[in-house]
């Protein structure tokens, strides 16, 4: 009898080791991953950032950095402005979509992400198109006469030059365009994925308890669905500040943003891997310090995820 | 009792075509605390909803202290709810769950009246010093109490409470019976309670409510419901019922089984068809020579108080209940006094329930942990 326990007991041991061992070792091969292509990068990276192209250690690389402070500003002013447009567009249409029910939603939900199912590119290229001074939207502006419409305002004026077109492309408009255009999925998906979420008893006590449609907006449904804001806004705001295919594309590199930037050092013609190094990581610490504050605020459930 | 509070005329409720509530009639008095009593789906909950104005009865009215109150909106009436899953508001702590009433009241109160009145709801639940903590880490119980306070702290009326104890575990489910009943004395309003368990409508309710299939069966105090049962179904959801067909050969005299007992109801027509309603606990076992029915002990149960015996009396199995141990397969006498009769009129559930062939299946539903079940209606 006793020999039988101690022999289970040894066996559920030995299987609890298997168990544990075997489970970890389904880890592994990510595990891998990360460590070649994301923390060896970001050593190369840092390594980089502090030597010269010598190879000595050197902050110069940081120091240098002070000409493009206003890239810096750009880039975070811009990504800031997109993501404020994606909530001011992106939480009304989460809430609506949230109250209907679950199959119109779930069509709703493939419409706002078909557009992803075609390139990146194209999608951005597409907007070139449209916005170009010869693009769709200008010629469909003359077409109805807007142009003409425009001229015969200053008719008599002789310092004024009649316009042919509006300037749309090539401005930072065009590029929060392009970011608001590409990231607004990521801003509705994850606040309607948290309201859908809230026991509809909560709504209807609220209700009981005698608050109207507007309080049980303001006092349950948002600051309930504030998690979902929060990854919303990680999600939009982290490759808004760092894309470059958006703006070079969309402004021609008349607005440069920090992606361009880094891409400059890189791949460009001003090759500095030392520079954009020393950028990359900078703009690495800004982003986890953004994030950091945010998920202050969504505490709990939904963590932000990045990339 | 005191004055009727709320009256329900006629109310029916379809979804999807499918009838919940067919014309329900129900008188409800101020300060009284009425169970709706049924099995999943009877529409108890759905009731509930239209007295809360969460639903609206297709026709019929809802009157509140006599005037019509269907189309007034959940949170201009003086009824308050307790949720069966309490819907505590996860992103506030204790203090401002229960303040939530208030402060969403025009005028805006002042913030040392919400105190106090917070203060005092707690003090009601026995929940003092848990103001600053969040919901979530409160037990199921601490939860409930809660749920409770924070609907009584607009000072309502009337309080529904939609299975409120149905997540908790047997012994708290007790405690917490007995507090329900000690809160509703101590506020003095009236109750509407709905609740699939009838231990706990008999044990908590001033009038009991049962339901089924949409319609009301029986209205009455726990005594009346338990020892004058309307029809087959109310005998058999309530306690434990042995029901058998009989004739009501006269007053004070059925036949079942080819010979006369002796009972107290009267009023039926002569040779009428009747439902016998006999309790497990009603039923004396005597040597086979002084039995009034003589049958064969099928079942024997040890349930702690007492024995669940199966016996078998030509074909039907009764279920009697006693503190006499007789072994499987030995033949016994039974004795009913009159007073152990209930004799019903023949009903739509007449011949439903009543036998206790498959005894062990039906009381394992029967006891069976109602967790879950709360899902009814829509």
């Amino acid at each position: 009898m006793s020999k039988n326990k101690v022999f289970s007991g040894a066996l559920r041991a030995v299987g609890g080791f298997f168990d544990r061992f075997r489970k970890q070792s389904f880890a592994y091969p990510y595990v891998l991953w990360m460590a070649l292509f994301v923390v060896v990068p970001i050593i190369l990276i840092a390594v980089y950032a502090f030597t010269s192209a010598q190879g000595h250690f050197t902050l110069g690389n940081f120091s240098g950095m002070i000409d493009y402070v206003p890239v810096f500003v750009r880039s975070l002013w811009l990504a800031f402005l997109a993501t404020v447009i994606c909530i001011i567009i992106g939480y009304p249409v989460a809430l609506a979509i949230s109250r209907m029910n679950p199959r119109t939603q779930r069509v709703l939900i493939m419409l706002i992400m078909l557009p992803m199912w075609i390139n990146f590119l194209l999608r951005t290229y597409a907007w070139m198109s449209l916005l170009e001074n010869t693009g769709l939207i200008n010629r469909l502006l003359g077409a109805v006469g807007v142009f003409d419409l425009i001229n015969s305002l200053h008719a008599g004026d002789a310092a004024y030059t009649p316009i042919t077109h509006f300037q749309l492309i090539n401005t930072n408009g065009a590029v929060i365009l392009g970011m608001v255009y590409n990231y607004l999925p990521f801003m509705i998906l994850p606040i309607q994925s948290v309201i859908v979420k809230i026991d509809p008893f909560v709504i209807e006590a609220a209700e009981d308890l005698g608050a109207n449609s507007r309080t049980v907006f303001r006092k349950v449904i948002l600051p309930l669905s504030l998690s979902g804001v929060v990854s919303g806004i990680t999600m939009v705001f982290v490759p808004a500040v760092s894309t470059f295919v958006i703006s070079k594309l969309l402004s021609n590199g008349t607005v440069m943003l920090l992606g361009d930037l880094i891409e400059m050092q890189f791949a460009g013609a001003a090759y500095n891997p030392h520079l954009g190094s020393a950028i990359s990581l900078i703009m690495m610490v800004i982003v986890v310090i953004c994030m950091s504050l945010m998920n202050r605020f969504g505490e709990g459930e939904e963590q932000a995820v990045m990339m | 009792m005191a004055k009727e509070l709320i009256r329900l005329v006629g109310c029916r409720k379809e979804f999807d075509g499918e009838v919940v509530l067919d014309s329900i009639n129900l008188a409800i008095k101020d300060k009284e605390f009425l169970t709706l009593l049924g099995p999943s789906g009877c529409g108890k909950t759905t009731t509930l909803r239209i007295i809360g104005g969460f639903l609206r009865p297709d026709s019929g009215d809802v009157l509140f202290d006599g005037v019509k109150i269907n189309d007034v909106p959940p949170h201009k009436r003086k009824i308050n709810t307790v949720f069966q899953k309490y819907a505590l508001f996860t992103h506030l702590n204790v203090f401002e769950n229960i303040a939530f009433g208030l402060r969403v009241q025009r005028p805006k109160l002042q913030e040392q009246e919400i105190e106090r009145r917070v203060h005092e709801a707690l003090e009601l639940v026995a929940l003092k010093g848990y103001e600053k903590r969040s919901v979530s880490q409160l037990s199921g119980g601490q939860q409930q109490r809660v749920a409770i306070a924070r609907a009584v702290i607009n000072r309502p009326q009337v309080l529904l409470l939609d299975e409120p104890l149905g997540a908790l575990d047997l012994k708290l489910r007790k405690d917490m019976q007995r507090e329900l009943k000690q809160i509703q004395q101590q506020v003095g309003i009236t109750f509407i309670y709905v609740t699939h368990d009838q231990e706990e409508a008999l044990t908590m309710s001033d009038t009991v409510v049962v339901m089924n299939n949409g319609r009301i069966q029986q209205i009455g105090t726990p005594l009346d419901i338990y020892n004058e049962p309307e029809n087959a179904f109310v005998a058999d959801f309530i306690g434990e019922s042995n029901i058998i067909d009989g004739i009501m050969v006269s007053d004070q005299i059925v036949r079942m089984y080819g010979r006369e007992f002796q009972c107290l109801d009267k009023g039926f027509a002569p040779n009428e068809p009747v439902d016998v309603v006999v309790r497990p606990e009603d039923i004396d076992i005597v040597p086979v020579s002084q039995g009034q029915i003589v049958g064969t002990v099928t079942e024997v149960t040890f349930k702690g108080m007492q024995y669940d015996i199966i016996v078998d009396f030509q074909g039907f199995k009764w279920l009697i209940q006693t503190t006499d141990h007789s072994p499987v397969g030995a033949k016994i006498g039974v004795k009913i006094d009159p007073d152990g009769f209930h004799i019903m009129k023949k009903s739509e559930y007449s011949g439903l329930y009543g036998d206790y062939s498959s005894y062990s299946a039906e009381y394992d539903e029967l006891s069976a942990d109602p967790e879950g079940e709360g899902e009814e209606d829509e």
